[in-house]
């Protein structure tokens, strides 16, 4: 199938307007000196010790994920557009949270099924009826977008967890800064550093009802053999806050405190970059070695704040995605401002049967999986592939929703025979507290193969500058 | 500070002075294979290093008898050698990764940019790389950290753990060098006071970068009374079991100070302080000096104890 892609920078045979400096910037680089600047921007890297570790994939623990330098870039008025459609999207999940973990008004309404709320692997009996500080559920909102057209963008998922990622887009910013000084001179490129300080102000701004005077912030992380464990060490470090394990942790009377060398410490607020299961072992896993045990008193009881709040996830689930534009008009009484990709459920009779014969052009993903496992690109896999794959969705059609493989736009990217276009998608950060924040930017995940549409880190992705001009 | 994060630090140090300590051993053992054989029933030179750095059973199950290249790659290279050169450094900086906040850039990238050379170096054709070259590199990448936290780090309790583990370490290792020239590598009592007992207690200095110091400090002969006296009890020398416990008592005391708070570890370390304080070489060798280094390295195992129960466990209430 021929298939035509929005060149993000050349289109009608010309530079757009946000990509025209680049243009002479590419033309007038040797080819010697970019693979100097290539090797550079590596070496950098390494030595600042951004890796990533890929689960259950083996090999090198130290890892790197390739880095792209030609930036990709937003005009201001694109980027006021994305920024108020996150925002509303951000506020909307929010108020879906707060109301399905109370009344559940937009179940009754009939908008949405309750079964795929209150039968969700992700809806956490433990916190029905507990509103946290602020009602804000997710703090940090993680919000892919793909693009099709110069007007056209796409929602392809949520992240109300703890989206990850976030580091990247900061250390992209400064070895570009570092490497090509000259380029911000000539361009103007609104900065992305204050994400750290607005995290920070996010967080202690959900303090809980009994905390009194400066809240005590910390990131709380799995350990340092979670693949994520630089960007938890990076936030903590720029934030000024600790960074803790399960086992720093203890709870004592109503409050939790932390193990420091002058003895125990109250905490209260918890950046954790852990799941909900391992939380607290009393509450969740009893096999958990990670959890705080007792911690989920302590929080329903407003002692401590936990960002992202238990049970945030049913609010990205794949299977209530669809809904999303429908909780926007519910809450905000708003039209969603940026849109859903159509997707097929494959739960429902109709949908499977339609999903079943048009494979070849889908892409199918699994309703709970993430980082690009377990899904089927259907124009880019074979005979065989399909067929298989089709088995494993009959044998639990509930598990899958299905969408239209998207023509996602391409941005010129440094490739051995010199630039050529790649696919790529957008991850910005909105922060959720006493105020709806958005840095001017994002990450920007490239797909380094050619004609390849997945863009994640774990299957050849790489990541690019993301840079949003000044008004 | 959060425990752990003291923990981190702490052993940061340790294995970067471990790692330093096992490439004065390999130095030693490369200068003692130069000397003329001592004859019969002596066990190589070699293996005297093995036993000195502890580490000669897991050596003999790997690889049987000890040949020089096997024990040199066994010290350097081996990760299954838990105190091997590539093994500390590796530890050193897996903490370091644990606590990056905790460090500042420069500090970190000493850490780092020796893990890196390390990795490059066991890409390398074993064939290439000569000994001195390799026990060279750790004390340069010693130093450099050495030099990144002393310049750079905030004089904050972090840097006091830095220290203490530092200060711990050394006091363990000068004690176990010390006890293999004295136990381990003369072959027999007879040997003490011959040309070979001197030439080896010579070794030994080198091996501390202390030589040159030495002979200023005391000038003429090279004995073992003012060896011990040098290594044990002079604090101007920077390694001397007096020096490390001095230290480990200077940070144990800011923390104190810091924390407002006294814990065993300052009782500990007082102690061990006031008996260095008073002792003479005299009553060392009529303890004798293996007896007085077990016994040492004994309660400095106990002091490193009571730092981690005090400190780096969390446990403190």
């Amino acid at each position: 199938m021929a298939q035509t892609y929005f060149n993000e920078m050349y289109h009608n045979g010309r530079a757009r307007e946000p990509y025209q400096q680049l243009e002479n910037w590419t033309q007038a680089m040797p080819a010697e000196f970019r693979s100097l600047k290539q090797a550079e921007a590596e070496a950098l890297f390494r030595r600042i010790g951004i890796t990533f570790a890929v689960y259950g994939e083996g090999g090198d623990p130290d890892r790197l994920i390739p880095f792209d330098m030609f930036p990709r870039v937003f005009s201001n008025a694109e980027w006021t557009r994305l920024e108020r459609g996150i925002k509303q999207r951000a506020r909307a999940l929010n108020a879906f949270l707060v109301d399905v973990y109370g009344r559940g008004e937009i179940v009754r309404t009939g908008r949405i099924p309750g079964r795929l709320v209150y039968q969700n692997e992700a809806y956490e009996k433990a916190v029905v009826g507990f509103v946290p500080p602020r009602g804000v559920y997710s703090h940090i909102v993680g919000i892919d977008l793909v693009r099709t057209g110069p007007d056209d963008f796409f929602v392809l998922e949520d992240n109300c967890r703890t989206p990850s990622g976030v580091s990247y887009m900061l250390e992209n910013r400064e070895i570009m800064m570092r490497m090509f000084p000259t380029l911000f001179r000539e361009n103007r490129i609104q900065p992305v550093d204050s994400y750290p300080t607005i995290l920070r102000r996010t967080l202690a701004s959900v303090a809980p009802a009994k905390c009194t005077g400066e809240p005590t912030v910390v990131v709380l992380t799995p350990g340092h053999f979670n693949s994520a464990y630089y960007e938890h060490s990076f936030l903590s470090d720029m934030m000024g806050v600790e960074l803790v394990e399960g086992q720093d942790l203890f709870v004592e009377g109503e409050f939790v405190y932390m193990r420091t060398t002058e003895g125990p410490k109250k905490v209260d607020v918890i950046y954790r970059r852990i799941d909900d299961a391992f939380i607290d072992p009393l509450c969740f896993r009893p096999d958990s070695m990670l959890g705080i045990p007792g911690l989920m008193d302590v929080y329903r009881s407003g002692g401590v704040s936990i960002c992202s709040a238990p049970g945030a996830g049913v609010a990205d689930d794949k299977a209530i995605y669809t809904y999303v534009p429908e909780m926007i008009r519910f809450y905000l009484g708003e039209e969603p401002i940026l849109h859903n990709v159509q997707t097929w459920q494959c739960g429902k009779a109709d949908d499977l049967k339609y999903v079943l014969e048009n494979l070849g052009e889908l892409v199918v993903k699994e309703v709970h999986g993430s980082g690009g496992y377990g899904m089927l690109v259907g124009p880019k896999s074979t005979k065989a592939q399909i067929e298989a794959f089709a088995e494993r969705i009959k044998a639990n059609p509930g598990n899958y929703i299905a969408q239209p493989t998207l023509a996602l736009s391409t941005v010129p990217t440094f490739v051995n025979e010199g630039v050529a276009p790649r696919h790529v998608d957008l991850r910005p950060y909105c922060l959720v507290g006493e105020r709806i924040e958005l840095v001017p930017g994002g990450l920007t995940r490239v797909a380094l193969t050619d004609g390849s549409l997945v863009v994640n880190s774990s299957q050849g992705g790489g990541v690019k500058d993301t840079w949003v001009l000044a008004g | 500070m959060l425990s752990r994060t003291a923990d981190n630090l702490y052993w940061i140090a340790r294995y970067m002075e471990r790692a330093e300590t096992m490439a004065r051993l390999l130095e030693v053992g490369a200068r003692i294979s130069l000397l003329p054989s001592t004859g019969e029933g002596f066990q190589s030179e070699w293996d005297s290093l093995l036993q000195a750095s502890g580490t000669a059973e897991g050596f003999a199950k790997k690889y049987g008898d000890p040949v020089q290249r096997n024990i040199e790659s066994y010290i350097f290279f081996d990760r299954d050698n838990p105190s091997s050169i590539a093994s500390c450094i590796g530890g050193a900086r897996e903490n370091a990764r644990i606590v990056r906040g905790a460090l500042t850039t420069q500090v970190w990238d000493a850490i780092n940019t020796a893990f890196q050379e390390m990795r490059a170096l066991e890409r390398r054709a074993r064939s290439e790389l000569d000994l001195t070259m390799l026990t060279e590199w750790t004390m340069r990448h010693s130093a450099l950290l050495r030099g990144a936290i002393d310049g750079t780090q905030l004089r904050k309790d972090g840097w006091d753990f830095l220290n203490l583990g530092y200060y711990v370490e050394r006091a363990d290792n000068t004690a176990r060098l010390l006890d293999v020239k004295y136990y381990v590598l003369l072959p027999s009592v007879e040997f003490v006071g011959s040309g070979l007992d001197n030439m080896q207690w010579t070794i030994l200095l080198r091996a501390m970068s202390a030589h040159r110091a030495f002979h200023w400090a005391y000038g003429g002969e090279v004995t073992a009374r003012k060896i011990a006296h040098f290594l044990i009890l002079n604090s101007q020398s920077p390694r001397a079991l007096l020096t490390s416990v001095e230290g480990v008592n200077a940070h144990l005391d800011r923390l104190a100070r810091g924390y407002g708070r006294t814990t065993g570890a300052q009782a500990q370390a007082r102690a061990l302080l006031a008996e260095l304080a008073e002792l003479t070489v005299e009553e060392v060798l009529q303890e004798g000096l293996h007896e007085f280094l077990t016994r040492f390295i004994r309660e400095v195992a106990k002091l490193g104890a009571e730092v981690h129960e005090a400190y780096l466990s969390g446990d403190q209430r």
